[in-house]
């Protein structure tokens, strides 16, 4: 039978031969991820079905990400519900305050090879399909099953094939290459789905811009993102591990499949308006709206050559008045980078504010809260009404290139003149 | 289950739902005082034990928190009835024991205040003034179960048991 990516890797995880889109597997875990924030309500659920010990401690890790350093009381509460249970159940993969954001600090640490199913218990989970896994969110009760039975249940899904092709114009990035599709597909057109990116402007992409793609297929409600792992993903993975991996593709005949053709060649940059990720439109569109705030940072958009292309734009000149700049790095290999290629220093004499790797604005509970009526841009991955701190605050989202640019004026910018 | 009807739009995401920022919080009494926060700062003082929210398209898109569905049991929400809910918050409120109700069309028939009662096994939702009828689709049995036991964690204990 032909199959798809998706069917291939969740028959291989029930031990079946085949799957079919719609059929309900028993799947096998390889990864499971929980984090600071929607861990302790995971350790809670599991400590309710009362399993002594979790089904294997090397498969599940623990990244400590959305309130680092501890911001109050709750938090630092939480933690310690966090750090008694890995040590508790002798959990090795274990990420304490000074590493990242889970979603770069899992592929990072050689945790995610091609074939694996990866779950962890938040949305954009999804972004480990960059390198050919079937991974995706679940709330704490499913991880509180997952912890003690290394199984879940999940509906095989059918897949949206988007094909991508034609070459990015300068300063244009993939994540104007995934709004786009955002915002023609909407917010609820891939419930369900598996969407894969594929054709000649995705094997053209680093692994970095293939991660921004798959972190966004939630935002159209997809159950995961998935890229064919090729050589630029085998060299990325020969650096980090040496765990056995599978490499599955897409059978083009698949009936579950549907593709659909996306030319980029004319693509200007995207900017997702408030209060929905779906709600795109281009730069020119929008251009000249103030900021009070920019965020350069996130499981989208705070990799070394997101931050690359924004101190390109940004070295040497000074962020306008009145705009405040948080630039947070995804992790602490992103920041090592970004302070040896002297990346940091731009930041700072261009007055931005560096904070150490977390989730930041993005949470909406820790750094970098909007006020009502303040207006932000985010290269982040939501802008849903209260996202960042008020409900009567706006966000917008885009790449790091229209961050900095618009850094520079206060006003969204096109940065194609920069 | 008879209750007041609460209505909302479409996309109705998460941080809508219980914002981010209340996270640290895991019990659903203290998460109820701030639901639906952003669209309306009174709600939990105005929604009352087994009253029902109605809503559009995608309901629940955004975060996998379990938060949110536990934020509207909390709040006495007896269940969500909508045009289409979104994947994760689909899965997280069952297992938590919060019926979800997929009924397209709903929205253009109740309004907030309506007076419904729903009728579970038969898949029906009854409009109490005008005596009209709406189907929804019925759950599987497996998730009728569950939420019968009041969650995926008690079917589960008595399982094992």
């Amino acid at each position: 039978m032909s199959m798809t990516m998706a069917e291939k890797i969740l028959a291989k995880a029930a031990g079946k031969k085949e799957a079919e889109a719609g059929e309900i597997v028993m799947a096998n875990i390889d990864v499971a991820m929980t984090h600071d924030l929607t861990g302790p309500l995971s350790v809670e659920s599991f400590e309710k079905i009362g399993t002594e010990n979790v089904w294997d401690p090397e498969k599940i890790v623990v990244v400590f990400d959305h309130q680092v350093p501890a911001d109050s009381l709750d938090a630092a509460n939480n933690h310690l519900i966090m750090r008694d249970f890995v040590k508790k159940q002798k959990i090795t993969n274990f990420y304490d305050v000074r590493e990242g954001v889970c979603h770069q600090v899992l592929p990072e640490k050689g945790h995610i090879v091609p074939g694996q199913v990866v779950v962890g218990t938040d949305s954009h989970t999804c972004t480990h399909g960059a390198l050919g896994a079937f991974s995706t969110g679940i709330g704490s009760t499913d991880m509180a099953m997952v912890f003690s039975t290394g199984q879940l249940w999940f509906k095989v899904p059918e897949t949206i094939r988007f094909e991508v092709e034609g070459t990015l114009a300068p300063q244009v990035y993939a994540k104007d290459v995934v709004l786009n599709i955002i915002g023609q597909t909407g917010a609820d057109g891939a419930t369900y789905k598996a969407c894969e990116f594929a054709g000649e402007t995705v094997q053209d992409m680093s692994i970095s811009d293939r991660m921004v793609m798959c972190n966004m297929a939630i935002e159209m409600g997809g159950k995961t993102g998935l890229v064919e792992p090729d050589q630029k993903a085998l060299e990325y993975l020969k650096a980090r591990t040496d765990k056995p991996y599978q490499i599955m593709k897409t059978d083009l005949d698949a009936a579950s499949l549907e593709t659909r053709h996306i030319d980029v060649s004319e693509l200007e940059p995207q900017i997702a308006c408030p209060h929905n990720v779906d709600n795109v439109k281009p730069v020119s569109d929008v251009q000249g709206i103030e900021i009070d705030q920019i965020f350069l940072g996130s499981c989208t958009n705070g990799r070394i050559s997101d931050l690359r292309d924004a101190a390109k734009i940004l070295k040497g000149k000074e962020v306008a008045e009145g705009v405040r700049m948080l630039v947070i790095p995804a992790s602490r290999e992103v920041y090592t980078k970004a302070l040896d290629e002297g990346l940091m220093s731009t930041f700072v004499d261009a007055g931005a504010l560096v904070c150490n790797p977390c989730c930041g604005p993005c949470l909406g509970g820790h750094v970098g809260l909007l006020g009502p009526g303040e207006v932000s841009l985010s290269t982040s991955n939501r802008n849903f009404r209260g996202r960042q701190g008020s409900p009567d605050a706006e966000v917008y989202l885009s790449s790091a290139a229209v961050a900095a640019a618009s850094a520079l004026t206060g006003k969204i910018t096109d940065p194609r003149g920069y | 289950m008879k209750g007041n009807v609460w209505k909302f739009g479409d996309d109705i995401d998460t941080d809508i739902i219980i914002p981010g920022r209340y996270l640290v919080m895991r019990d659903p009494k203290d998460l109820a005082k701030h639901v639906m926060e952003g669209l309306d700062p009174e709600f939990h003082q105005k929604v009352n034990e087994g009253d029902f929210i109605v809503g559009g398209s995608n309901f629940g898109c955004g975060s996998s928190r379990e938060h949110a569905p536990l934020a509207l049991q909390g709040a006495g929400i007896s269940a969500v009835i909508a045009e289409s809910f979104a994947r994760i918050f689909y899965r997280n409120s069952i297992n938590v024991g919060i019926p979800l109700l997929e009924a397209p069309g709903i929205s253009q028939h109740l309004e907030t205040g309506d007076e419904i009662e729903v009728d579970m096994e038969k898949g029906v939702i009854h409009k109490l003034e005008t005596g009209e009828e709406f189907t929804f689709k019925k759950l599987p049995e497996f998730m009728l179960e569950i939420l019968n036991k009041g969650g995926l964690i008690p079917y589960v204990r008595e399982q094992m048991e």
